[in-house]
Order: structure tokens, then sequence, then C-alpha cells
């Protein structure tokens, strides 16, 4: 165990990686939630194809195949990335397509009183969902959103094979130059577990913060 | 770099034996996962805290943690206590026990919404704990498990690539293979894509459809 602990330096290059893909990956995902769950309610059919061509393309085929296909085969024509943003994009567009349903639900699911009420109150369109809509689906979003936020950080993890240098590949680095197997991969699950729990006591609180003082309900998972 | 079928055709055969992998792991994972979920979900309803508590900490630890570690864990670690399992079966392990943790919830869910009254009539009726599950509570939580049940299914199905990483020769990693010896990436990784697509956009829907049917019969 002290052998893999030596190793800390790499390890903690390791956490800040797969935080970085994790925090990158989420911001782009949170982006593609919000277009492609709101152009799902578009009046415009071109639009609301689109989304769904989207949603289905990256629902329906293994992220690990889409971060192969990015980074080895885009380059065939001439689109490059490196391996961190090709994990970013990866890792952002699969879970943003998740999130999408995430946000239409939630849309959805605010009462049509709400709607009626701001079209009394002569609000255009953009008015209406940025002002009464929106902020009231965001506390039905969070817990859900907390949740893909969890299966982003395991899916960060694939993001080694694409030769990103993130946890997970520096467990290999260890067990490579040590021949000790179940220490690194030991340590390094505590570590996914420990940012994993981090990740869950902040969602957390910001849905408890959220919901203060408003008369929701909460919808849980699934 | 322009798509050649002839490439397509050549790399089809060892995709489609690569599929048959992939298709087996997909059953035996989620039967595993399913059987395991139902056990955790059992388990978690224990009269005992101490017991829910350490199962609830347990299948925290599997959720929050990737299936691509863990996968490394059973294949790289348990040769090292004698235990030496093939990469399927260490694949189909991790990929079952990683997934009963979110079944698990389905089950518990299910069983939760059958009513209490349901457990009272069952006792009137003087039936055993057994009698009781059998013939009284599974028969109604089942039904509306079947649609998430299916969701996960179609969700490990598309895990599956990631036996690839510990040399489990399944579509992806036969597509993988293909590539690094011919030097065509583009048709390979395509296919292999496309036919994730085609099996998951259909069952997706038919998920849906099931959702339907189960909801309106509950009405």
């Amino acid at each position: 165990m002290n052998q893999v602990l030596s190793f800390y330096p790499i390890l903690i290059d390791g956490t800040i990686t797969t935080i970085i893909l994790t925090i990158l990956g989420a911001i782009l995902a949170l982006v593609i939630s919000f277009i492609v769950g709101l152009a799902r309610i578009s009046t415009f059919t071109s639009i609301r194809v689109l989304a769904i061509v989207y949603l289905e393309f990256f629902r329906g085929s293994s992220a690990l195949v889409q971060m192969f296909f990015i980074y080895f085969v885009l380059p065939m024509w001439g689109i490059y990335f490196d391996a961190l943003t090709a994990g970013v994009i990866a890792c952002g567009c699969n879970v943003g397509a998740y999130g999408s349903e995430v946000v239409r639900g939630a849309v959805l699911a605010v009462g049509k009183e709400q709607h009626e009420a701001s079209k009394a109150l002569n609000y255009s369109n953009y008015k209406r969902y940025r002002y009464v809509i929106i902020p009231q689906a965001i506390p039905i979003m969070i817990p859900t959103f907390g949740n893909l936020l969890i299966e982003l950080l395991k899916l960060t993890a694939v993001a080694s094979l694409i030769t990103i240098s993130d946890l997970t590949f520096m467990a290999h680095i260890i067990r490579v130059q040590t021949a000790l197997t179940l220490e690194p991969f030991l340590v390094i699950l505590v570590i996914y577990f420990i940012i994993a729990s981090v990740l869950v006591k902040i969602v957390d609180l910001i849905a408890k913060k959220f919901s203060k003082g408003r008369n929701i309900m909460i919808a849980g998972e699934n | 770099m322009y798509w050649s079928w002839d490439v397509a055709f050549d790399v089809l055969p060892q995709l489609a034996r690569g599929v048959i992998v992939t298709i087996e792991a997909t059953i035996v994972a989620s039967l595993l996962a399913y059987v395991l979920g139902l056990g955790i979900a059992i388990i978690k309803m224990s009269k005992s805290k101490f017991i829910r508590v350490f199962v609830y900490w347990i299948t925290e630890f599997v959720r929050r943690t990737p299936i691509l570690v863990q996968l490394y864990v059973v294949f790289y670690v348990l040769p090292d206590y004698g235990i030496f399992l093939e990469a399927f079966t260490c694949g189909v392990l991790v990929l079952g026990i990683h997934f009963s943790t979110y079944t698990s919830e389905v089950f518990r869910a299910g069983i939760d919404n059958v009513s209490k009254g349901q457990w009272e009539a069952a006792k009137s009726l003087n039936y055993n704990t057994y009698q009781a599950w059998k013939n009284v509570i599974l028969p109604q939580a089942i039904p509306p498990m079947i649609p998430p049940l299916a969701n996960y299914l179609i969700t490990m199905f598309k895990e599956t690539p990631l036996l690839a990483a510990i040399t489990v020769v399944e579509l992806f990693r036969a597509a993988d293979q293909y590539s690094n010896s011919h030097y065509k990436y583009l048709e390979p990784m395509t296919l292999v894509g496309v036919f994730f697509l085609i099996v998951s956009i259909p069952s997706a829907i038919l998920a849906m459809k099931l959702e339907k049917k189960f909801k309106s019969n509950k009405v």
C-alpha cells in the first residue's frame, strides 16, 4: 500500500484530470440538455425532428463507441481534437442527450395554468419561459441532474481508453510499475467514491436551496 | 477518407461474431442483475437497521464508482488470489453486479407500491411469508416494474463495449481489432455505432409502449 501511496503525485494529477473532465463535461451536458430539451417542445416541426435525431443518436449508440469515433475516426476527415477535448465532447454530448429528457419532462410538468397566467399578463413566448416556466421547472430537474452527474463522473473513467491520463489511467501506470493489482485500483475506487459522494452532497444542498419555501413535489429518480 | 463498401463487407463476418458475444453478455448480465437486484431489494427491507445501512453503503459504493474500474479490479485482482475466471465471466459478473444496484431500486419501489393492506390480507388468510410473496405481493408488484427493467436491459446492452477493455472480443473489440490490423477506422466503428442504434432505438420505443400499457392498466 505504501508503494502505491508513494505515487501520490500522479494520483493527484489523475484526480484533477478526472474532476476537470467531469466539470467541463457537466457544463457542456447542461447547455446541450437545455438546448435539445427546449427544442423538443418547439412549435417548429423541423427543430423538434432535429432534437429527436440528436437524442436518439447519442442515447442509442454506446458512449465508448462515440468516444472512439470522435477521437479516431473524425481526424480522418480532418477534424482533430486532443484527447481531453474529445473526452469532454463525448461525455457532454452523451449525458446531454439524457439530460434533455429531464429538461423536457420538467418543463412539461409545469402546470397549464402557468402558461395561461403568463398569457393573461401578455408575456411574450421568451418571457413566458424565461420568467415563469423554467424557474419552476428547475427544482424538478435538480435531483435527476444529480444522478446524471454521477453517471458523467463514471463515464469519465472510460475516457482513459482514449489515452486521457485520468485516475483510471494512472492506476494502470501504477499497476504496471509496482506489479501490485489490488491496491492501486482500491485507492482509485475510494477516490471516485469520495468525489461522487461530495457531488451528491452538493446536489442535495442545491436541491434544498431551490425547494425552500416552495410547495412543490420533487420528482424522484425515474 | 471515403466510405468503402468493400471494407464494410470485409469486416462484417468478424463483427457478426462479435455481435453474438455482445448479445450473450447482455442476456447473462441482465439475468444476474435482476436476480441479485431482487435479492438486494429484499435484504434492504430487513428489520435490522445495521443490515439495511450496511447494504445501503455497499450498493452506493458500487453505484458511485465506474464500471470500467470495477472490471479491472475483478479481471486483474482475482487471479492474484488464485481465482481464475474467463474474461467473459468477469465482465458479465461486474455488469450484473453493477446494475443489480440499479434494478434493486426498481424492485424496492415496486414492492413498496403494493399497499400494506395486501400484507394484512395475506396474513388474515393465514399465508406464510413465502406464500404471501408468491401469491399476493409479487403478482401485483411485478407488472409496473417491467418498463424500467427493460430500460436497464437497454442500458446494459450499451455498456457491453466496456468489456473490450478486459479483452472480451465483443462487437466493439472485434471492430477495433480489424481497425488496428487494416488501418481502416471509419467503416468498422461506424458499423458498430449503427448496430447499436438499430437495436436500441426500436427497443427504447418498445419500452415506452410497455410503459404506456402498464400505466393505463393501473388506473
